[in-house]
């Protein structure tokens, strides 16, 4: 996967959870990642809120605990969007 | 640069061990990206950088009763760029009764020097912002009693524990009142209610040192109430505010800790074309340029509103820009729709020089550090040049368009004061006073000639509760005539003062020109036989005129009353306080003590005396302790 949107992600998930950028790939998710705790979790869905210009259900935001699925997230609001 | 060139460039900068460089790099990428990752990007290298950079420490307990951690990495990148480094200790959920009350509490054991109160409406006056149509009048006027009771009570005993400064949100309203449009139509309606609130909120902050009121209700307003909240996340992680609008919480908070901590620019020094008018004076003519009422014109104008409004809160206004002198002073001077005129300017470089150079000048000719500088220029070369030559000075980012400069002044942290004294208020009066004597200065022969004719008249007074703050203040800011540097808040000179052995005097300073105002602090210390001058400054535009020589010859005549045999103080050196080095030494105080801090000099006041000088008249104000 190398879309601008994983690319993107990818930048923003680095940056909050305070890990490299190539360590971050779809399979990366709280699991296994350590610093990827609750509250880094929000730091994130908000980064992602403020970068893209939308907000999050609650269902949205449980689901998007792994790279791959926050991708998948994204792409569908997104796209509705237009 | 771009900010992916950028962040490679900091990464780089760090590795060489270029702590300044990286720092500069780190500030640009800020300025360009206040997202959240660049926030934690930036704290995660400034981690990095900080035992290596001189950055300004700030421990910052926040009591909650919502969701803020988001906010703490927004506030500490932001902080981290502007030279503040602060360490942030959040509270548990609705345990600020608690944590105020209890002396022993762990914010208290965290040792803060600011701590900000945030609490909402929701949660301390939940009948009032949920239930309010159900009310009675009686049920209405008990709830605002018992949470402005409960404000009053946690500010009291906020101020019996700690020195901290504090901030409290204020209560914000509801984006639609219970009783819909009929609220408005009644006396004792829900806006009412949490307005009162308010208003007893602020009377108890302003009962205490050192307490402020943050206007959330206002903050929330001015960004627009109806896009404000995020019921979602309010109802899931108990976080109330939109992403989108974390940032202007944050920038709220700094409005507080730039003055708190004394990050402030003392003096902002603006271009003229297309910025203080639109158009070019040397081309367009005093005729062509844009400034008046009416747009075009109108935006200008705003802009010199912003400006006249900072140099009503004391801080100096200077022009720096390239044109033909003749040109720039005529339309100064002349043109209709300026509301600057040439006397609120106290310093000016009008040339084809270069604009670093300039503000070089200008801080030394008003003499002021030069990290107390802001510029302001429509330019973004001369803006780029500056940042790079002369990194000290804080530079405003002008958006493109003039309509908006204004509110860049109006929304800037380091304008912010959060008291006025009288001193504040008349500074640019000061100036233009200090101009007048140095002119009288080239006329007359010697130096003590020009003492005699200044005619000089010191008052030297205790501590009062209205001299207070500014006292407070010079501890904090005077730099370069400050002995020990020993900066203090208002609550800890009050206490101080208190005490039967401290003292603390404030001098005043008239001359043929005028008042000076409140220009001098000596604190003092009696121990035993010995008088330890624990703290003494002069405001530095009053340096030079031995003035400072009167006030020591007090404080040794007030030593001997008191049956002290001895006066003593330290001088300890400074980057910035090399006017005071040879302070003691030049009144035959003699060396008791030197150590890696600074050399303690004495005084036998049974033998030596310090004379005051004949030319200057010394009146002394007796208080309490005589």
């Amino acid at each position: 996967m190398s879309s601008p949107l994983f690319e993107t992600v990818r930048g923003i998930a680095a940056d909050i959870l305070g890990v490299r950028r190539n360590q971050i790939t779809p399979q990366s998710s709280s699991e296994n990642i350590e610093t990827w705790d609750s509250v880094h979790h929000l730091n994130l869905i908000l980064a992602f809120e403020q970068e893209f210009g939308l907000q999050l259900e609650p269902e949205e935001i449980d689901q998007m605990n792994n790279v791959e699925r926050i991708i998948r997230i994204l792409e569908q609001k997104l796209n509705h969007h237009g | 640069m771009n900010t992916s060139d950028l962040r490679l460039e900091i990464d780089r900068l760090i590795a060489a061990s270029d702590p300044a460089g990286a720092a500069r790099s780190l500030a640009e990428l800020w300025l360009n990206d206040h997202s959240a990752s660049t926030a934690s990007f930036t704290c995660s290298r400034y981690e990095q950088l900080r035992p290596r950079l001189n950055l300004l420490l700030c421990r910052l307990a926040i009591l909650r009763s919502f969701t803020v951690e988001p906010m703490v990495p927004l506030l500490r990148g932001a902080a981290f760029s502007a030279g503040i480094d602060l360490t942030v200790r959040l509270s548990e959920f609705n345990a600020h009764a608690q944590e105020i009350l209890e002396p022993a509490s762990s914010l208290y054991g965290f040792a803060p020097d600011v701590v900000i109160l945030a609490v909402q409406t929701r949660d301390i006056a939940p009948d009032l912002w949920r239930d309010f149509a159900a009310l009675s009048a009686e049920q209405i006027r008990s709830a605002i009693d018992r949470v402005t009771e409960e404000f009053r009570d946690w500010v009291s005993a906020f101020r019996r524990h700690s020195q901290a400064h504090l901030i409290i949100h204020n209560l914000e309203q509801p984006t639609f009142a219970s009783r819909g449009i009929f609220d408005s139509q009644i006396e004792e309606n829900q806006a009412f209610a949490i307005r009162q609130i308010n208003e007893g909120l602020r009377t108890a902050g302003s009962e205490q040192i050192g307490v402020y009121i943050l206007d959330y209700d206002a903050l929330v307003a001015r960004c627009g109430r109806a896009q404000w909240h995020d019921e979602r996340k309010w109802l899931m992680v108990r976080l109330p505010i939109a992403a989108h609008n974390l940032n202007h919480v944050v920038n709220e908070w700094l409005r507080f800790l730039h003055p708190l901590t004394g990050k402030v620019a003392k003096a902002v020094v603006v271009d003229l074309d297309n910025t203080l008018w639109g158009g070019v004076i040397g081309e367009d003519g005093i005729a062509g340029i844009q400034l008046s009422s009416e747009h075009p014109g109108a935006a200008y104008q705003e802009l010199q509103r912003a400006l006249l409004d900072l140099h009503h809160r004391g801080i100096l206004l200077a022009i720096c820009s390239k044109n033909n002198a003749d040109d720039a002073m005529e339309a100064l001077q002349k043109h209709p729709g300026m509301l600057l005129k040439p006397k609120h300017f106290a310093a000016m470089r009008i040339n084809w020089g270069d604009k670093s150079q300039n503000l070089r000048e200008i801080a030394a000719e008003l003499n002021i550090d030069i990290d107390s500088l802001a510029f302001v220029d429509d330019n973004p070369i001369e803006r780029q040049q500056i940042r790079t030559q002369v990194p000290e000075v804080f530079v405003i980012e002008l958006p493109n368009d003039a309509m908006e400069f204004a509110r860049a002044i109006r929304k800037c942290p380091r304008f912010e004061r959060l008291s006025l004294s009288t001193e504040d208020q008349r500074r640019s009066e000061y100036y233009q006073k200090q101009r007048e004597r140095g002119r009288l200065e080239e006329t007359v022969s010697s130096r003590e000639d020009f003492y005699r004719s200044l005619q000089q008249e010191v008052e030297i007074a205790p501590l009062d509760k209205s001299t207070l703050p500014r006292i407070a203040q010079l501890t904090n800011k005077t730099n370069q005539f400050n002995l020990t540097t020993r900066r203090y808040t208002e609550q800890q000179i009050s206490e101080l003062a208190s005490s039967p052995d401290w003292n603390c005097f404030s001098l005043r300073l008239r001359d043929r020109f005028g008042d000076n105002g409140l220009v001098g602090v000596a604190i003092t210390r009696k121990r035993e036989k010995t008088c330890e001058v624990d703290t003494l400054l002069m405001s530095c535009r009053v340096i030079g005129r031995t003035v400072e020589t009167a006030f020591l010859s007090f404080l040794a005549e007030h030593a001997r009353k008191q049956g002290a045999q001895q006066l003593q103080g330290w001088f300890l050196p400074t980057k910035k306080n090399a006017p005071a080095r040879d302070f003691y030494s030049s009144h035959g105080f003699q060396v008791l003590e030197q150590n890696g801090h600074g050399t303690l000099w004495g005084l036998n006041l049974e033998r030596s005396q310090v004379a005051c000088p004949e030319w200057i008249r010394l009146h002394i104000v007796n208080g309490d302790k005589g």
